[in-house]
Order: structure tokens, then C-alpha cells, then sequence
């Protein structure tokens, strides 16, 4: 029997079982919104040490960036991330480890063509596409305030 | 001399023996339910190695080389190495290979390289250009991730259709000779697509490959799955079986009693954390060479059809948004060298 792509999509669609989006969003929110807590805890814990809010801000970015990269070097995040999903990805723990992981990864093609060039193969689109909608944004903003 | 049977089909008249077979592991294969069938395997995912491509070739050696002391041939008396894998260029092998001094033949046939090798070693051996070859190929999880997905310690979630590819090597001795059990038969698949871009499910991408050979090889020889102890498959997976077996019932062919698959033997489906289950070159490559061979040489197994399945597509043009062209080539393999439904 001749089968169409058509048909073929449907009968293995049919075959494919769906990502549990259940249990997957239920962890990406727990273990997401523990990231986060963890982020606003050190922001207090800061500020309560004598530092202003956005010096607060700054060094919880920089602390959770370490941890994320430390326990990317020590095989641990990918290993919460594989329950955590969007939970551990979308917090900036999950733009460091997307640098770290590839920067440990291609240490074996050398540190100028491996390392450096590689280190930016999965962060490089979203410095890319970020960087073009702030430009947009900031224009659109200087438009609205000459009116 | 080889014949044609049918379209597609090869037949061999003095059916060359798969003397000796070997297979190398990693960790996690060693912990899975054929943990025992390996020759080697080792608890280091780099095998004493610097990178993960020359742990691969490192695995091919290895698997080679525990092949021809089990034969008890050295590397003078083997004419022609057939050999494959899925790095880029084939550095696996070629590397794994280049200090025997053995005259190689490289195949790219992605997971299907084992059934190419054993086909292509075949009809080598039959045509009397050679005596003694080796069939042999390799897979490592870590060298097929990054080459083909993500850094190792990158936080994705994989999908449920997706396959781990099983840092495994199986190495085959053919020979002109009368050890069980004996290459009968090939039939070379065509290139198969049916539209999948998911690189995520390989499975459903190749299982209309091995629907086709495998329908082909009924049709030329006459037979069907009841004539056969077992048809097993390289690295359909969950999903890849399930699309098999509705793909031919729809032809009339029932393999539910007769079919497995090396991708659902080679992990522990419920504990490890497979997905889908295993794939790679490695994965029926050592199934076949460490467990199924070994199991027709001791006449526990008489007649099977293995079906190596291969998604022969690249991260490019699948980025370029084609579709995943697949292949399956079918070897039949009996512990008897003559007679029985196909001759």
C-alpha cells in the first residue's frame, strides 16, 4: 500500500507520544519560582548588608550566574534541568549555563577555535535578537517622547 | 556466485560465516538488561581517551581487535575491513582503524551501517576477491550529541520520541568457513521519506525504510514473518515499532509475534531514561554481534532477519528545513548454510 506524507503524518502522530506539559509545567514552576526566591533572598540578604537596590540587583545576576556556571563545570544543572525544563532555562541561570556548556564542550577543539568560537553557539541568537528589539524599543520610545 | 532473487534481493550461493563477533560498551549499556554480552566495557565514558571522537575510535579498536583474538586470526590474514559510523567523515573508524594495516572500506549508511557492512563484506567474500573480512561499526552518546545536538552539559528537556544513541561498538569476522551462523541473504534498501522533520523522532522517519525493505525481501523470497525465528530491527525505538508494525499489517504481514527491535533491548526501558529508546550504529551493531550471534552459534536462534535502520540526514539540511530521507538494509542470517524457506 502506497502511503501519502499526508497520511504518514497522521499515523505517526498518532504513534508520537506528547511531552507530559503537565508534569512539565507543574516543575518548571516550582523549581523556576525556587530560582527566583532564591534571587529575591540574596537581594534582601545584600540590601540588608548596606547595598542600595540596583547594586543589589547587579550582585544577585552575578551570584546566580556563578552558581549556574558551577554547577554546570561540577555535571549537576543539566541533570535539574532535565526536570526543571523552561523552570531552569528562562532565569538568567539558564543563559549562563547555555555559555558554560558549550565552552566545556569544545575545550578539545583548542581555546581560540573551540572554545571562544563555540562559546556563543547557543547564547549567540538571543544576545543577537535581544540586542535588536532593545534598538527597536529605545526607537520606538524616542519617537512617542517628540510628541 | 551471488544471485538476484526477485527486485531486490541477493542470495548466496556459499553463504559466508560470521566466524567470531565482538562488542564493546559503555556504563550505562554495561547496566542495561544485555550488560553481559559485552567484551569490554568501561565505567570512563572517554575510554582512557582526551575527546570523544577518539573514544569512539578507541571503542572500534578495541571491538576489532577482541574480534580477531576470538577468531584467532591476526591482522595480516583479514584482506578487507568494512567499516562506518556516524562522525563526520567517518573518524571513528578511520582513526579507530589506522594502525592495523588492514585495506578498509568506509560506509556511510548512519545506524544502518551495520547490515551495510555485513552485506557489503558478503558479497565480497562470495564474488572470491577476498577470504576474510570484518564488519564493523560504532556509535558514542557524547561524539553524536555534540555533532548532532547540544553540548553534553546543556539544560534542554528532551521529547519523549526522542533516542539515545548508545556509546557501543560491534565488530564481525567473516570468513569463507563452516561456523555458524552464515550470511544467506541481502536485500539493500532504497532511500525512504515520507516527510518527518522532527530530528527529535528518528523512529518514525525510518520506520517506512524498514516496512519497505522488509516487504521487499518477503515478496522476492516468498516468505513471511512466521518463517522466521526472529526479525529484528537496528533502532526504531518505541515509536519506530509501533509505525513498523502498523505499516506492514497494512499489507498484510503480522510481525507482533516474531518482531523486537536492539534500540528497546539494549536499555532498561522503564529505569534508564531512554525515551524512546536506544539508536546509533552501536546500538544493533553490539546487539547483533554481542548477543544474536553468539545465540545462533549456540543454536539457540536458527533463522533471523536483521534490518539495520539509518536516518541519513545532517544538522544542516534539516536546518534547511528538509525532511529526514532514511534507508534500511536487510540481512538474512541462518545458523543452517543451506536449505530452509530461502535458496
Amino acid at each position: 500500500m502506497k502511503m501519502t506524507p499526508e497520511e504518514y503524518d497522521r499515523l505517526s502522530k498518532k504513534a508520537s507520544p506528547n511531552s507530559p506539559s503537565g508534569k512539565n509545567i507543574t516543575m518548571a514552576f516550582l523549581i523556576g519560582g525556587l530560582i527566583c526566591a532564591l534571587g529575591q533572598a540574596l537581594s534582601l540578604l545584600f540590601q540588608n548588608n548596606g547595598m542600595d537596590k540596583d547594586t543589589a540587583a547587579a550582585a544577585v545576576s552575578v551570584s546566580l550566574v556563578f552558581l549556574s556556571v558551577l554547577l554546570t563545570g561540577l555535571n549537576v544543572y543539566d541533570n535539574i534541568a532535565k526536570v526543571a525544563g523552561a523552570g531552569t532555562l528562562v532565569p538568567i541561570t539558564g543563559f549562563a549555563n547555555s555559555m558554560a556548556a558549550p565552552a566545556l564542550e569544545f575545550k578539545s577543539e583548542g581555546y581560540v577555535l573551540g572554545l571562544g568560537a563555540k562559546m556563543f553557539i547557543i547564547a549567540g541568537p538571543v544576545i543577537v535578537y535581544g540586542i535588536s528589539a532593545s534598538v527597536i524599543y529605545g526607537l520606538i520610545i524616542y519617537l512617542f517622547k517628540l510628541y | 556466485m551471488a544471485q538476484r532473487k526477485g527486485n531486490y534481493t541477493i542470495l548466496f550461493d556459499d553463504p559466508p560465516s560470521v566466524c567470531a563477533s565482538s562488542a564493546v560498551g559503555g556504563k550505562k549499556e554495561a547496566e542495561g538488561p544485555l550488560g553481559n554480552m559485552f567484551d569490554m566495557t568501561s565505567d570512563d565514558s572517554y575510554f582512557g581517551e582526551s575527546s570523544w571522537e577518539k573514544a569512539e575510535s578507541r571503542m572500534q579498536k578495541d571491538a576489532v581487535n577482541k574480534a580477531l583474538e576470538k577468531a584467532n586470526f591476526s591482522n595480516a590474514e583479514i584482506e578487507c575491513i568494512f567499516a562506518g559510523d556516524l562522525l563526520n567523515q567517518c573518524v571513528g573508524s578511520s582513526y579507530g582503524l589506522r594502525d592495523l594495516g588492514i585495506p578498509l572500506i568506509g560506509l556511510y549508511g548512519a545506524c544502518s551501517t551495520m547490515a551495510e557492512s555485513l552485506t557489503v563484506a558478503s558479497v565480497f567474500l562470495e564474488s572470491g576477491a577476498i577470504n576474510k573480512a570484518i564488519a564493523c561499526t560504532s556509535s558514542h552518546f557524547c561524539s553524536a550529541e555534540r555533532q548532532f545536538r547540544y553540548p553534553l552539559e546543556y539544560g534542554g528537556q528532551r521529547t519523549p520520541t526522542a533516542q539515545w544513541t548508545a556509546t557501543a561498538a560491534g565488530a564481525a569476522v567473516l570468513e569463507k568457513g563452516d561456523t555458524p551462523p552464515f550470511v544467506r541473504a541481502a536485500t539493500v534498501g532504497t532511500i525512504e521519506d515520507l516527510g518527518i522533520k522532527d530530528a527529535n523522532n528518528m523512529g518514525a522517519a525510518m520506520a517506512p525504510a524498514a516496512a519497505m525493505t522488509l516487504k521487499r525481501f518477503f515478496a522476492d523470497t516468498q516468505t513471511n514473518a512466521e518463517n522466521f525465528d526472529l526479525i529484528i530491527t537496528g533502532d526504531l525505538g518505541k515509536v519506530g515499532t509501533k509505525l513498523l508494525r502498523e505499516l506492514m499489517q497494512q499489507d498484510g504481514y503480522h510481525l507482533e509475534h516474531a518482531h523486537t527491535d536492539c534500540g528497546l533491548m539494549l536499555y532498561n526501558m522503564e529505569k534508564q531514561d531512554v525515551h524512546s529508546g536506544g539508536s546509533g550504529c552501536g546500538c544493533s551493531a553490539s546487539v547483533m554481534c554481542g548477543h544474536i550471534f553468539p545465540l545462533m552459534r549456540k543454536g539457540q536462534l536458527n533463522d533471523i532477519l536483521f534490518i539495520a535502520t539509518g536516518a541519513l540526514m545532517s544538522p544542516t539540511v534539516v536546518q534547511q528545513g528538509e525532511s529526514i530521507a532514511s534507508i534500511a538494509h536487510l540481512v538474512y542470517i541462518s545458523s543452517q548454510k543451506t536449505g530452509g524457506r530461502v535458496s
